[in-house]
């Protein structure tokens, strides 16, 4: 097991309100501003207890299977022909993605909090599985909120959920999609504040939120940096993630942030090109404004209203992101890019064929980006990609594009 | 802007003076259309509303239940924007120059706009105060200052979970009125505990602030008069919008006004006026 550095140097940010630069915060109604509060200090207190530390690593390497492989992919190399392309494979993780980072986190913070009741929100399904997951083994209700027309995208997801005794609620409001399961979640937090703890699923929401799920999934990018040093005997000249909210892509990139010499790129889902408006790219094409309690870049039409995103992937179909990610924009540290629904399925299929991996719609955002960037750079040179997820999901989805019925 | 009339100061201290409770009603602007939200508005304030609520639309409505979240789709089906809502606004006043208008709602359209142009809008077109939901006193700095520069009270919740630090920095900050939320839950859901209510709101008036009304969780003429009793304002939405809903056009405006007119006198006999 890899050393996890929670307080790595990039965490000076957030301030004490959850503020990166002009972006997060804390926009939500009055009735929750104190059970934020209550769960700040419940995290804090958690962070500094080195007890709680031991049990986080050890659930982390023997229920999650950490640390997870860093891989060098080298058919693909070849076929490409360029920098030295080397996966991080969070797709390996129990329950198939990097999710399970933090709901393993997440619900050690409610078990000392003593609720016995879990809520999440879910897109693709992957955060939901993964708390359906936790909530099973520490025995507590648990409650996932799922737009209807994601609910209809990834049933497998729904159904391993109710094998693992989680309700699931079908959201019909709004889009249909995740961010209208993030406000159904947040209806039901605020009426069942005294006994529920909300599992937000990625770096978004209000603070401490984004602190906290960033925290969780920082040993991704850790691993990665110490298995780059190790494998590779260097660090990767670029890193590569794909950004919905952003959790597995905030917690990659942390742990190269002061290593000017890397370059960082999130990649954006840009659905059908984000010049014909249906996509869910709001780094690339959004504007700055205020969505489920924190301001960041969000997809917004001229009258402030939230417009309906799309990608193939349900779990980059978000309007908004987190807000670090819109600091990081700002701040010029990290590039954002955008990668349309062709071209991911396009790196699906690549990786499938070459690798016998095969990527979650979502990775394959950054593995389409990532393997057009080593095909641009030098045989000495190499791209760090996060393999956030697999693609077992994703099966029913990419058969449907091929009019197959499985 | 010194020359702004106060209206919501001057309701207050009229209804004081004859001893009643204002009735604050909630009805989203724009729902099912602009000419019956205008028509509404004049309805409301004959059948007996003192202060008049108009929710901006939003397309995602976190602190509403289902009534006000479907009333928002409505309003949003046809594109009513914050400004068409600031226009509604200046037509009322053409006709009415006594009600106090305060828009509901959250804050991104106002991010949209600016802050600014916002507050010089809302003045111009006779907007009195402002609540947005998603706006918690600790980030309201800039948002304060500039509403209140053009003379707009800014209106704050106070929730059963802001115990009394929280609610002594909301007080202060809140002009115009001080909302209570009584239940922990989305507006028109359960019904509140009107004991603690009470208990509360007594201890809220106590800290030197702006009159109390209290909302979410009110929905009957008998609910309305018991929290009439000991709050200085009693807050509707969710009951009149399944009124406005329950019959198409001029039905469903008679039926959410005869819901208002029931309010009134329930509330007016339970403070003995």
């Amino acid at each position: 097991m890899l050393k996890q550095q929670q307080n790595s140097k990039a965490g000076s940010l957030p301030d004490e309100a959850g503020h990166f630069g002009d972006f997060g915060g804390k926009f939500v109604a009055e009735t929750l501003m104190q059970p934020l509060r209550e769960l700040e200090e419940a995290y804090a207190a958690c962070k500094a207890d080195p007890e709680f530390q031991q049990i986080l690593n050890a659930d982390l390497q023997h229920y999650v299977g950490r640390p997870s492989p860093l891989y060098l992919a080298e058919r693909l190399t070849q076929q490409v022909g360029g920098a030295a392309i080397y996966l991080k494979r969070e797709d390996l993780n129990h329950t198939g993605a990097h999710k399970i980072n933090n709901t393993v986190g997440q619900a050690l913070v409610a078990a000392r909090m003593g609720k016995k009741r879990i809520i999440a929100e879910t897109g693709a399904g992957q955060h939901g599985v993964a708390t359906a997951t936790v909530a099973a083994r520490l025995g507590l209700e648990c409650v996932v909120y799922m737009g209807s027309e994601d609910i209809q995208r990834q049933s497998l997801n729904v159904y391993r959920m109710r094998l693992l005794g989680a309700t699931v609620v079908s959201v019909e409001s709004g889009s249909k999609t995740l961010k209208d399961a993030m406000n159904e979640a947040m209806r039901d937090w605020v009426a069942n504040v005294d006994n529920t703890f909300y599992i937000i699923g990625t770096v978004a929401g209000p603070h401490p939120y984004p602190m906290m799920v960033r925290d969780f999934q920082i040993v991704i990018g850790e691993e990665s940096r110490q298995q780059m040093l190790k494998q590779h005997g260097g660090l990767p000249d670029s890193v590569v993630a794909c950004v919905g909210g952003g959790s597995n892509a905030i917690g990659m990139f942390h742990a190269f942030l002061e290593d000017q010499q890397v370059e960082i790129f999130g990649v954006e889902a840009g659905g059908d090109g984000v010049d014909t408006g249906r996509h869910a790219a709001p780094l690339c094409a959004g504007r700055p404004g205020v969505l489920h309690g924190n301001r960041t870049y969000l997809m917004q039409d001229d009258n402030g209203q939230i417009i309906e995103t799309h990608s193939i992937s349900a779990g980059l179909d978000y309007p908004g992101v987190g807000p670090e990610h819109s600091w990081l924009k700002e701040s010029g540290r990290v590039g954002y890019v955008n990668i349309t629904d062709d071209q991911a399925m396009a790196a699906f299929h690549q990786l499938t064929l070459t690798e016998g991996i095969m990527p979650a719609l979502e990775s394959s955002h950054a593995m389409a980006y990532g393997v057009e960037l080593a095909a641009s750079m030098s045989a000495d040179q190499a791209v760090l990609i996060c393999l956030s997820g697999r693609g077992d999901k994703d099966v029913h989805t990419v058969a449907a594009l091929q009019g197959i019925e499985v | 802007m010194s020359g702004q009339r106060k209206r919501i100061a001057e309701c207050f201290h009229r209804l004081q003076a004859e001893g009643k409770t204002a009735l604050i009603t909630f009805v989203t602007a724009g729902d099912p259309d602009l000419d019956t939200s205008e028509q509404l508005m004049y309805e409301l304030v004959e059948a007996g509303a003192d202060i008049l609520e108009l929710g901006v639309p939003f397309s995602d409505p976190m602190a509403d239940g289902p009534v006000i979240q479907q009333a928002n789709e409505r309003a949003l089906a046809h594109n009513v924007s914050l400004a068409n809502v600031m226009e509604l606004v200046a037509r009322f006043r053409t006709q009415d120059q006594q009600t106090p208008v305060v828009l509901m709602g959250y804050l991104n359209p106002i991010e949209r706009m600016g802050y600014e142009e916002f507050a010089s809008a809302a003045q111009n077109a006779g907007v009195d105060g402002v609540l947005t939901v998603d706006m918690p006193v600790e980030e309201s700095g800039n948002y304060r200052a500039t509403l209140s520069k053009v003379g707009l009270d800014t209106v704050f919740l106070v929730a059963p979970t802001s115990g009394p630090d929280r609610s002594q920095m909301i007080a202060d900050a809140s002009s115009g009125f001080l909302y209570y939320v009584s239940v922990k839950g989305v507006t028109g859901g359960i019904k509140a505990d009107f004991s603690q209510v009470r208990e509360t709101v007594e201890g809220l008036k106590a800290l030197g602030g702006a009159p109390v009304g209290v909302g979410f969780g009110i929905s009957s003429p008998e609910d309305a008069a018991i929290v009439a009793a000991f709050s200085d304002a009693v807050v509707v939405g969710s009951a009149i919008i399944k009124q406005l809903e329950s019959a198409p056009g001029q039905a469903g405006i008679r039926a959410a006004a005869d819901l208002v007119g029931q309010l009134r006198t329930a509330m007016d006999a339970a403070v003995g006026v």
